[in-house]
């Protein structure tokens, strides 16, 4: 049988078992909104308690990074990111969650270029363009004179 | 109602946003990282512009919880930076806004990946 490139592409995709999105995008939305719900709530009783919206915010998004730190250490937060996708990845639990599942799953390469390493694999990236982003965005301020 | 709406608006927010990543996921072959750095790059932006403040005061954490309000964060912490050290300012600002947050993945990180067992690959 000769196939060119393009027929065996065309092959491959009926083969391959198609990504659901009817499924997949509405479950990001609900477990992704979920988890914003949760940060308002978190937000409002830190509020009440007597911190400033900043500092509630601060936070909240520190008590998130736990919450997700524990429960990947508890090998469910990747129970809960295979149905919901986005949901769990976009919030700042999926950071949270980026640091400490190859820092565990590296541990066995050692303490230092293993977990201390591996930690920053995809959290390093993210440091990185945002902290490069926000100097941009302070250097045009700086220059134009915008503050 | 006010109750609802307090938790409603956050949750259609934050739902969206996660929605398009999920669209990314599916449609486009941009792995999670590129996701990731995507949406706080795009949250400098937005935040620089002054486009994400306004979503900020109306969805609370449905726009400062996903990592676009990251990027929020560190463009808001850039501009007061600058305002009060000039110069400087354009290198303290992201980290001092970023700073909680941060410093709680690595050291939550490093504890948890410390105490737990990776899971079995079988």
């Amino acid at each position: 049988m000769n196939l060119t490139p393009n027929e065996y592409q065309e092959m491959t995709k009926k083969a391959s078992p198609g990504t659901k999105s009817y499924k997949t995008i509405p479950m990001a939305f609900l477990i992704g909104g979920l988890i914003c719900s949760f940060g308002q709530f978190l937000t409002n009783l830190y509020q009440e308690l007597g911190m400033s919206l900043d500092i509630a915010s601060a936070v909240t998004s520190v008590s998130l990074i736990f919450i997700a730190a524990l429960l990947t250490g508890l090998n469910l937060y990747n129970k809960i990111a295979k149905f919901a996708g986005a949901g769990t990845l976009v919030p700042i639990t999926g950071f949270s969650n980026s640091v400490v599942a190859p820092a565990l799953e590296f541990k066995s390469e050692g303490y230092i270029l293993g977990l201390g390493a591996k930690l920053f694999i995809i959290s390093g990236p993210v440091i990185v363009y945002g902290i490069t982003a926000s100097a941009v965005y302070g250097l045009i301020l700086y220059l134009f004179k915008l503050y | 109602m006010e109750l609802f709406l307090e938790y409603f608006y956050p949750f259609l927010v934050g739902g969206i946003l996660c929605a398009i990543g999920q669209v990314l996921i599916d449609y486009t072959k941009l792995t999670p990282a590129r996701i990731l750095v995507a949406y706080v790059v795009t949250g400098v932006i937005l935040g620089g512009i002054g486009w994400y403040q306004p979503l900020v005061d109306f969805a609370g954490a449905g726009a400062t919880v996903p990592l676009t309000g990251f990027g929020y964060l560190l463009a808001k912490g850039v501009k007061r930076a600058v305002s009060e050290q000039g110069l400087l300012g354009v290198l303290t600002g992201g980290f001092t806004a970023a700073a909680a947050g941060i410093a709680a993945a690595i050291i939550f990180g490093f504890i948890i990946a410390l105490i737990f067992k990776p899971k079995d690959k079988s």
